[in-house]
């Protein structure tokens, strides 16, 4: 085994970690860092449920090494809302319109909307259920997830802080 | 995980020369990850040495000849090549080929040469590439060949690359004007599942109507992605009706060979292939014809 030294920026922190190669990004963030809103669901890159940004770019934490995220800029749902106090246009939809049930999938599903909104800020419900497609709930509540992701999308505020999640 | 040790080299010189020293079994090759972590995770694939290929700068990029063929790095990705400009102009079906595969999570870290080399026969690039003649550049220490896609691949996960070799690029050769290419994946499921069976045609008619151009190629038929000669020779030099179309179409029933699984027994699976060629056929003969009314 190689341990590499890695630096990174995590929501915005700078950070230096000594890991494992083999270790996955899901695991730095959630055994190393304590980032445990990112969640392990089938490990697999299907389920969505360890969505996170890298530069900006939608990712699965699962499929990821950690060794590969040297140098890069790392969001979590942990990073997005702007302080204590506030959350983001698209996470206050989520509670507005209800886009959650048991919440497990639910900050997979909030990164993979910010990703969409960044790159297509006002998407057609189509639009919506298609980039959400690897987003898994397994309560079902899909109609929610896409109404709050469309309310956000029509609220006329920027949904996403780009410089923030380093979208290009 | 079983930990292991990664390397991260910086120019393809370096890469090969690892490979050479550690060309063994123990030895792997990483490019986006998708496949090799989860084969890593469990257990299927359990590597002493990794080496990684993503900061190697000649692997990457998209570039359209002078002659109007594209060359691809082997570590462009799927995203990428739904996105790029260079690769629409070249032929919309790759593009939207591209764009059909899994997630856009998945396409944003998956890379075309991961893809081939993984050699899993239900992918939806190796169809298309296959049918736009597309060939792969390997490299090792002791030099470069080129071979078809089509002939990249041995059975299941098995390709033609040798112990010391790496993909590093793929090129298309220009696209003869009046070529239409298509890409139809049969997905009763999921919108992000694999093809119970998928066809990738390219069809040219000449000023009489008739055939002088096809290529027809599937995917999740057998353990490759199949190359369909039979249906091709069936339709050179012949009107593309539909009572033609259907027996060409028909011909691929000989070439088949599907595993049955969740998405589909093998007879199914055969029944599926003759009748989503058929209908990729017919698609590209339409949209030759729509395009000849116009003109």
């Amino acid at each position: 085994m190689t341990e590499h030294t890695i630096r990174l920026r995590v929501n915005g922190a700078p950070r230096e970690l000594t890991i494992g190669s083999h270790l996955r990004l899901i695991d730095m963030l959630r055994d190393e860092l304590g980032l445990t809103g990112t969640k392990e669901g089938c490990s697999v890159g299907v389920c969505g449920a360890c969505s996170v940004l890298v530069d900006g770019q939608l990712l699965s934490a699962c499929l990821l090494p950690a060794a590969f995220v040297d140098g890069a800029h790392v969001t979590t749902v942990e990073g997005l809302a702007p302080d204590d106090e506030h959350l983001t246009p698209l996470q206050d939809a989520f509670i507005r319109y209800g886009g959650f049930q048991c919440g497990i999938c639910t900050p997979g599903q909030i990164i993979a909307a910010t990703a969409l909104l960044a790159e297509q800020p006002r998407p057609t419900a189509e639009q919506v259920r298609e980039w959400m497609t690897g987003n898994l709930c397994r309560c079902t509540g899909y109609y929610k997830i896409v109404e709050s992701i469309l309310a956000a999308a029509e609220s006329g505020t920027d949904p996403v802080r780009r410089e923030d999640v380093g979208v290009r | 995980m079983r930990p292991y040790a990664l390397h991260q080299p910086g120019s393809l010189a370096e890469a090969l020369d690892l490979l050479a020293e550690h060309g063994d079994e123990d030895t792997h090759i990483i490019a986006g990850g998708t496949s090799m972590v989860l084969l890593m995770t469990m257990g299927l694939v359990q590597p002493e040495r990794v080496i990684a290929l993503r900061k190697i700068p000649e692997l990457h990029g998209i570039g359209t000849e002078d002659d109007g063929g594209l060359t691809i790095g082997a570590l462009a990705t799927h995203r990428q090549l739904e996105l790029a400009p260079e690769v629409r102009a070249y032929a919309p079906a790759l593009s939207e080929t591209f764009g059909k595969v899994a997630t856009v999570r998945i396409r944003n870290q998956a890379t075309l040469g991961g893809n081939l080399v993984h050699a899993d026969p239900a992918q939806d690039p190796p169809p298309i590439l296959i049918a736009l003649d597309a060939s792969a550049t390997v490299r090792s220490r002791s030099g470069e060949r080129t071979l078809p896609v089509e002939e990249l691949f041995v059975d299941y996960l098995t390709t033609r690359l040798q112990p010391g070799e790496v993909l590093t690029a793929v090129h298309l050769p220009p696209l003869a004007p009046g070529t239409r290419a298509a890409y139809l994946k049969f997905l009763p499921r999921t919108h992000d599942d694999y093809a119970t069976v998928s066809v990738a045609a390219a069809l040219r008619l000449d000023g009489d109507g008739r055939c002088e151009h096809a290529r027809v190629a599937l995917g999740g038929a057998a353990g490759v992605p199949l190359r369909a000669r039979v249906v091709e020779d069936a339709l050179i030099g012949e009107r593309p009706t539909d009572a033609r179309i259907a027996e060409a179409a028909a011909l691929v029933d000989g070439i088949v060979d599907p595993p049955s699984d969740a998405r589909g027994s093998a007879g199914y699976k055969r029944r599926m292939a003759r009748v989503w060629t058929e209908r990729a056929l017919r698609s590209l003969r339409d949209q030759s014809a729509q395009s000849d009314e116009r003109q």
